[in-house]
């Protein structure tokens, strides 16, 4: 299979497409309406369902519906859509019932700007939802990784039974890049005998509900949920790091800040600065461990991010507040080029 | 390597699919490729630009603030991105819509009459594709072939008659002095 030039949101909609995913629900924002315009081009091709809600509360309450028939189903939006949305993600949550969500955040808070952003990072990582709620959050940082994440998201939503965010922002979805998607008609269902498809008096009936009126009973199902967040946590922490082995200086950025820092990192080392970068690719569950043990020998650590710093506390609260943790960011739907990365680099000295 | 480009003007010039070739011809060549338009607010009030990385190496941040190419078709966008222009860069302006040049000592710059050859040679909207023809003359990143092979081969079947006018407004813009 070779590589096609792509934009990062057609690319999420074909890779969903190819694993499996046959209903979509959405409704129009940018800078992500291009997946709901190839889903409705597309699925009807393919035999599926691209649905234009009449909001997005709408949208992923349809989301709900159809996930509990065990079919791979998704919605996408950006950040305003996705606050709208919140209450539903709760339901999905409760009921346990696995979606894709895709977030291409733009500026904010309010209805903000349309420019990239990554000012929905507290929102995706610890309350997307209210209620004891917890989803898997990827942050891609390629059109190719959106394409790659879009499968995994669905694998590992339909494994422990869970909604998964694809973070992503403006400039992901909106840019093109060689990808390579995965091969069509490859994908292959797994059982799901939880799905409410009918019992045609050969079972019992499934239920899918995320009312439970008898508190001790509720309590029993977050508890089971948390043991099942718990394994997500041991097994599926994904990271990656480039050049932190010498690093005095380790940058933390995700998506497509990482990128940005990335050249930054270059920038620094030809000025004789050991820079290093760590990039956490969940950022639920959090590399913990990981940032822990990259940060040993390094004297300080910078987070970049396109907010006001919301990464910070994790950052923190994973190396145990043991060294100086600086931020450096751009909000609203400004971009820092590699030049300012690079000036931060210099400047930092201390904590934030 | 890296070629940095920034291409602006009005929307309707075809920045983007002049942007989009170049994309598509540094990924079949084997290179790092990335194409960001701007749909900002820029956009909405009538001018256009995009960015395109084309690189051996792995590309960073896909939004060019300051390029190595710049290739302007209004007068605002010469008038913001000429001081953008890193040191030893190249830019290539259409000087039917734009009168004036670069007083820049650090650069190289051509001014090509992309819009007015386009009109003389019955190419109505093929000035982005003459100014291509310019841009792989100098940059020598493809061999003019190589470049109106890919750019042909994107060319929807509904559009096939304007394979013709393409070579022709790509061979203007090449052989261009």
């Amino acid at each position: 299979m070779s590589k096609v030039l792509m934009k990062g949101n057609e690319a999420i909609a074909e890779s969903a497409i190819r694993h499996g995913c046959l209903h979509y629900f959405g409704y129009p924002i940018t800078p992500q309406t291009e997946i709901a315009e190839y889903m409705a081009k597309r699925m009807p091709q393919v035999g599926g369902l691209c649905l234009q809600a009449e909001s997005e509360i709408s949208a992923i309450n349809m989301v709900l519906g159809a996930a509990s028939t065990g079919e791979r189903v998704m919605t996408s939006s950006s950040s305003p859509g996705i606050s709208l949305k919140g209450e539903g993600i709760s339901y999905i949550v409760g009921s346990d019932l696995p979606c894709l969500i895709v977030n291409v955040q733009r500026g904010s808070p309010g209805l903000g700007s349309i420019q990239p952003s990554q000012q929905d990072y507290y929102q995706a990582t610890k309350a997307l939802g209210h209620g004891d709620s917890q989803v898997i959050v990827l942050a891609p940082s390629s059109v190719q990784e959106l394409a790659d994440h879009t499968g995994l998201a669905f694998d590992l939503g339909d494994r422990y039974r869970t909604p998964v965010m694809l973070l992503a922002d403006g400039a992901l979805g909106q840019m093109m890049e060689p990808v390579e998607l995965a091969p069509e008609g490859e994908f292959k269902p797994i059982d799901k005998p939880w799905a409410t498809t009918g019992h045609k008096n050969q079972r019992k009936h499934n239920i899918v509900n995320s009312l439970y009126i008898q508190p001790d009973e509720l309590e029993r199902t977050v508890i089971e949920r948390y043991q099942r967040y718990a394994e997500i946590e041991k097994n599926e922490v994904r990271y990656e790091e480039y050049l932190t082995d010498d690093a005095d200086v380790i940058l933390v950025a995700y998506g497509i800040t990482s990128r940005i820092c990335r050249t930054a990192v270059g920038l620094a080392r030809k000025k004789g600065i050991k820079a290093g970068l760590f990039r956490p690719i969940t950022l639920w569950p959090y590399p913990k461990k990981e940032l822990a043990a990259a940060a040993e020998k390094a004297s300080r650590l910078l987070v970049v991010e396109l907010n006001m710093g919301q990464m910070v506390d994790d950052v923190k609260v994973a190396i145990n507040c043991s060294k100086p943790v600086g931020f450096f960011g751009r909000t609203g739907g400004m971009m820092p080029t590699p030049e300012d990365v690079l000036k931060a680099i210099e400047k930092d000295g201390g904590a934030v | 390597m890296i070629k940095s480009f920034l291409l602006a003007g009005f929307g309707g010039q075809g920045i983007l699919f002049a942007g989009k070739q170049l994309a598509q011809c540094g990924m079949e060549k084997g290179f790092n490729v990335s194409w960001l338009p701007s749909y900002g607010p820029e956009m909405r009030g009538g001018t256009c630009n995009c960015s395109v990385n084309i690189s051996d190496e792995e590309i960073g941040s896909p939004i060019v603030t300051s390029p190595n190419q710049l290739v302007v078709f209004n007068l605002p966008s010469f008038d913001k991105f000429e001081p953008a222009l890193q040191p030893r860069g190249t830019m290539y302006v259409d000087s039917t819509l734009i009168n004036k040049i670069s007083w820049r000592d650090d650069i190289s710059a051509y001014y090509v009459p992309a819009t007015k050859l386009a009109d003389d040679n019955d190419l109505a909207g093929g000035a982005n594709v003459i100014m291509l023809g310019k841009i792989v003359a100098v940059t020598k990143l493809f061999t003019r072939d190589e470049f109106l092979d890919c750019m042909c081969s994107h060319i929807p079947a509904s559009k096939a008659k304007l394979i013709e006018n393409n070579k022709k407004a790509f061979d203007i813009g090449y052989s261009y002095k």
